[in-house]
C-alpha cells in the first residue's frame, strides 16, 4: 500500500468516525447540525462554570507543589485515563466486530495490518480529540488564572490518550487470544465498564473504610497517602509534572505515548486480519441451550414476561450496563456495612444513591423490553389487546428492579426501618417514571442499539436523568428536611408533567 | 375444493402515505384457498398484508377474517391468523424451540400440543440438529424457517405471507411449499406475495394482480391469459402485459 493511499484511508476512516459522532449527536437527522452545534457551543461555555468552580484555585500552583497536590493531580490524571481506555476498548472492540466493510477490505488488494493499523491508529485520534474537547474548559479556566504554561495540559492528553490506545489494544487482542471471540466481546465490554468506573469506586470504598465518607478526595489528601507515595523524583509523577508545565516531562510522555501505540501496533498487525475474520466467524458460533424441558403452560402475558426475562439473561450489552449501575452500589453497600457499626448519619447519603440507581437501570430495562422488540410484528400479530402486552412488559422492569434492590431495602431495615420506607418508595417511584418515560418515547428498535438508545431522544434521555436525580434528591430530603422533598417532589412530577405533554405517545 | 365461506374479504380498504399505498381495495379470499398476491415493487402488497395481519391500521375501508370484523375485534381475528414477513423477525437469543413455545404461549395454546407440534415443524424443516442452538448464528434461510414454523405452530386458519421464500435454498423452499400445500389440503387459506412468479403459477388457486394500490386483475391462470387474450404463455408474460398496460394507462 502506498503513502497516498494510506492517507486517503486514513482520511476515510476519520471522515467515517466524524460522521458516526456527528449522527449519534444529531439522531441521524440532517435538520438538527446546526442546532447541534449551537449546543455544544453553549454546553461547552457552561462547562466553564463547573471547571472554574472545581479546578479554579488550582491554576496558581506551583511547578513544585507539594505531596498531597501531586497525588490528587495524579488521581485524577489516571481517572482520566482510565476512561479513556475504558472508551478505546470499546471502539477497538467494534472495530473487529463490525461487519458491515469488513468484506470489503479482505477481499481488496490493500495490506490488511495496514488498514488494521489505520483504523486503530484512528481510534487513538478520535479518542484524543474528544477528551481534548471535553478538557478544552478546564485547560481554559487554568490558562486564564496561571498563564499559558497550563497549555501543556494538551501535550499531556495526547500522550495518556497514546497510551490508552495502545493498552486498549493490547488488552482486547489478548482477551481475544486467551478466551477467543465469542466471550471477548461479552468480556471486553464489562471490562471497559469495570475500568471506567473502578477507579473512582476503589477510591470511594477505600475512603469509606478508613474516613466513613463517600469522599474520594478524603484519602487522596490523607497523611498515609503522602507517607506511602514515593519521592517527588519517582517517574510516578510525571504526568503531574507534566500537566504543571514540566516541558522534559511532557516531551518524555509524549514520545512513550507514541512508542508504546507503535510497538502494540507492530507487535499485533501481524495477526489483525486473522483477529477480524475470526472474530465474523466466531460470533456466528453455534451457542447451545440447555436441553429443552417441556413446554410451559401459562397466560399469553406469562408467555412474554418469561421471553422477556430470558432474552435479558442472555443479553451480552445489557450484563455489562448493569454491572455498571451496580458498580456505583457498591460504596454505598459498603458505606451501610460500615454504618451498622457506628451508627454514621453518612447512612443517609445510601438512599438517593439507591434511588439514583434505580431510576437509571429501570430506564435501560424500559427501553430493552418496550423498544427493543426484535420480533414486533410477531407481538404485535399476536391475539392480545396492546394494553396488556404493554402491562407485561412493564411488570418485567419492575420485576427486575424488585429482584435487585430488595436486598439492599432488607439490609436497611436492619438498620433504619423508616429510611428503608422511604427508600423503597423512591426506588418504586424512580423506576415507574423511567419506565413511564421510556413508554411515552417509544420507538421500534433492534436490542442490539442499546447503545444508541440515547439519541433516539435526548428530551427523554434528560427527563430521564432529572427524574431520577430528582426523586433521589427527593427522598434524601424526605429523611432529613422533610418540607423541601415536598417542593423537590413537585418540581420531579413538573418534569414529568411537561415530558409527557411533549412526548409523541401520550396514550 | 370446498370455497363454501370468504376467509379474507376486504372492502374499500384504504391507506395513505405520501401518496395513496392501496387505493380502495376489494378483495376475497375463499376458505381453503392458496391465493398469490403479485404486483410490482411499491404496489402496495405488503401494506395491505400488514393492514389484514393487524400491524398497520387503515384509513378507510374493512377487514373481515372468517367473518370476523378484523377493525372491531383484533383479539378474535389475530386468533385465526399467522404473519410470516420476507425479514425474518425471530429473537437471536433464544433457540428455535424456545422461540416456538414463546410463539405457541402468546396465542394460548395447549403446552404438549405446541411442543409436539413445534418438534414436528422444526423437523420437517430440516432444523432438527438445530434445536437447542440459539438463532443468532442462523443464516437468513435458516431463520426464515424457524418464522414460519413459528407461524404455523398455533394451527392458523389464515396464513398470511410476505415473500416466504426469500434466501431459501431449492430444498428449503421445496420443504416450506410442501408444508403450505399440506396445510391448504386441511382447509387452511393462504394468502401470499411473491416475485417468483413459477411459484404463484404452480401453487396458486387463484391469482390477483395489484398495481398502484388497486386489484387490476384476478382469476385462475386461465382466466387471467384469457382476460388478457394470450392463449398459453406464462404468467410472466400476463403479469408484464398487466403492469405495463396499467402503467400506460396511469
Amino acid at each position: 500500500m502506498t503513502t497516498a493511499a494510506l492517507s486517503w484511508f486514513a482520511r476515510h476512516e476519520i471522515r467515517l468516525a466524524w460522521r458516526e459522532w456527528l449522527a449519534i449527536m444529531t439522531g441521524g437527522r440532517r435538520g438538527r447540525r446546526r442546532a447541534v452545534i449551537i449546543g455544544l457551543l453553549v454546553f461547552g461555555a457552561l462547562l466553564h462554570v463547573p471547571a472554574y468552580a472545581v479546578i479554579g484555585r488550582y491554576a496558581t500552583l506551583q511547578e513544585t507543589p507539594d505531596k498531597s497536590t501531586l497525588i490528587v493531580i495524579t488521581a485524577t490524571i489516571f481517572l482520566a485515563w482510565s476512561l479513556m481506555l475504558s472508551q478505546a476498548i470499546e471502539s477497538v472492540t467494534r472495530v473487529f466486530y463490525a461487519r458491515s466493510d469488513l468484506d470489503l477490505i479482505m477481499s481488496s488488494p490493500a495490506a490488511i495490518a495496514q488498514v488494521f493499523s489505520i483504523r486503530l491508529a484512528a481510534i487513538a485520534v478520535s479518542i484524543i480529540a474528544m477528551a481534548t474537547l471535553l478538557a478544552t474548559p478546564f485547560i481554559d479556566v487554568l490558562v486564564f488564572g496561571g498563564g499559558p504554561r497550563w497549555l501543556a495540559v494538551y501535550g499531556l492528553v495526547i500522550a495518556i490518550g497514546l497510551s490508552a490506545a495502545a493498552v486498549a489494544i493490547a488488552v482486547t487482542i489478548l482477551l481475544f487470544r486467551m478466551i477467543g471471540p465469542r466471550r471477548t466481546r461479552l468480556v471486553a465490554q464489562i471490562v471497559a465498564a469495570v475500568i471506567g468506573a473502578g477507579f473512582v469506586i476503589a477510591l470511594q470504598i477505600a475512603a469509606i473504610l478508613s474516613y466513613g465518607t463517600l469522599s474520594r478526595f478524603a484519602i487522596l489528601t490523607s497523611d498515609a497517602a503522602a507517607a506511602f507515595a514515593p519521592g517527588p523524583d519517582s517517574m510516578l509523577w510525571w504526568p503531574a509534572r507534566a500537566a504543571l508545565g514540566d516541558s522534559e516531562a511532557l516531551l518524555l510522555l509524549l514520545a512513550s505515548g507514541l512508542l508504546l501505540l507503535g510497538s502494540v501496533m507492530v507487535t499485533f498487525s501481524a495477526g489483525f486480519a486473522d483477529t477480524a475474520v475470526r472474530a465474523s466467524t466466531g460470533t456466528a458460533a453455534a451457542r447451545r441451550s440447555p436441553r429443552s424441558r417441556a413446554f410451559r403452560s401459562g397466560s399469553r402475558q406469562q408467555a412474554l414476561r418469561r421471553k422477556e426475562l430470558l432474552l435479558l439473561r442472555r443479553d451480552p450489552w445489557l450484563v455489562s450496563q448493569s454491572l455498571m449501575q451496580l458498580l456505583y452500589l457498591v460504596p454505598p453497600a459498603v458505606l451501610l456495612w460500615r454504618s451498622f457499626s457506628d451508627s454514621s448519619v453518612a447512612i443517609i447519603l445510601i438512599t438517593p444513591v439507591i434511588v439514583m440507581a434505580a431510576g437509571q437501570l429501570a430506564g435501560g430495562l424500559g427501553w430493552l423490553t418496550i423498544s427493543g422488540e426484535d420480533a414486533p410484528d410477531l407481538v404485535t400479530a399476536a391475539p392480545m389487546p396492546p394494553s396488556r402486552l404493554i402491562r407485561a412488559k412493564i411488570e418485567v422492569v419492575l420485576l427486575v428492579i424488585g429482584v435487585l434492590f430488595a436486598p439492599l431495602v432488607m439490609a436497611l431495615v436492619l438498620a433504619s426501618p423508616q429510611q428503608a420506607a422511604v427508600t423503597a418508595v423512591g426506588i418504586i417511584v424512580a423506576a415507574a417514571s423511567a419506565t413511564a418515560i421510556q413508554l411515552w418515547f417509544r420507538v421500534q428498535a433492534r436490542r442490539s442499539q442499546f447503545r444508541r438508545r440515547q439519541t433516539s431522544s435526548r428530551l427523554a434521555t434528560f427527563a430521564e436523568a432529572f427524574s431520577s436525580i430528582g426523586w433521589a434528591a427527593t427522598t434524601a430530603l424526605a429523611l432529613s428536611l422533610p418540607t423541601a422533598a415536598l417542593i423537590t417532589g413537585l418540581m420531579t412530577l413538573a418534569i414529568l408533567a411537561a415530558t409527557w405533554k411533549f412526548s409523541p405517545r401520550r396514550d | 375444493m370446498a370455497f363454501d365461506q370468504s376467509a379474507l374479504a376486504l372492502r374499500g380498504l384504504t391507506k395513505r402515505f405520501d401518496r395513496p399505498a392501496v387505493d380502495a381495495l376489494d378483495l376475497t379470499i375463499r376458505t381453503g384457498e392458496f391465493y398469490a398476491l403479485l404486483g410490482p415493487n411499491g404496489a402496495g402488497k405488503t401494506t395491505t398484508l400488514r393492514m389484514v395481519a393487524g400491524l398497520l391500521r387503515p384509513d378507510a375501508g374493512s377487514i373481515s377474517i372468517m367473518g370476523t370484523d378484523a377493525l372491531n375485534d383484533p383479539v378474535a381475528a389475530k386468533q385465526v391468523t399467522a404473519w410470516v414477513s420476507d425479514e425474518p423477525m425471530i429473537y437471536d437469543k433464544l433457540t428455535p424451540l424456545e422461540y416456538l413455545e414463546f410463539v405457541a404461549g402468546l396465542w394460548g395454546v395447549d403446552p404438549s400440543l405446541a411442543e409436539h407440534s413445534a418438534h414436528e415443524l422444526l423437523v420437517s424443516l430440516g432444523l432438527e440438529t438445530n434445536l437447542h442452538e440459539r438463532c443468532e448464528g442462523f443464516s437468513k434461510g435458516m431463520r426464515q424457517k424457524v418464522a414460519l414454523a413459528g407461524a404455523l405452530v398455533h394451527n392458523p386458519r389464515l396464513i398470511i405471507l410476505d415473500e416466504p421464500l426469500t434466501g431459501l435454498d431449492a430444498v428449503s423452499a421445496r420443504h416450506v411449499k410442501g408444508l403450505l400445500s399440506e396445510r391448504v389440503r386441511g382447509g387452511c387459506t393462504v394468502i401470499m406475495t411473491t416475485h417468483i412468479l413459477e411459484v404463484a403459477e404452480r401453487m396458486a388457486d387463484r391469482i390477483g394482480v395489484i398495481s398502484s394500490g388497486r386489484l387490476v386483475a384476478e382469476g385462475t391462470l386461465t382466466e387471467l391469459r384469457q382476460q388478457n387474450g394470450r392463449g398459453d404463455t406464462s404468467l410472466e408474460d400476463v403479469f408484464i402485459a398487466l403492469v405495463d398496460g396499467e402503467a400506460a394507462a396511469a
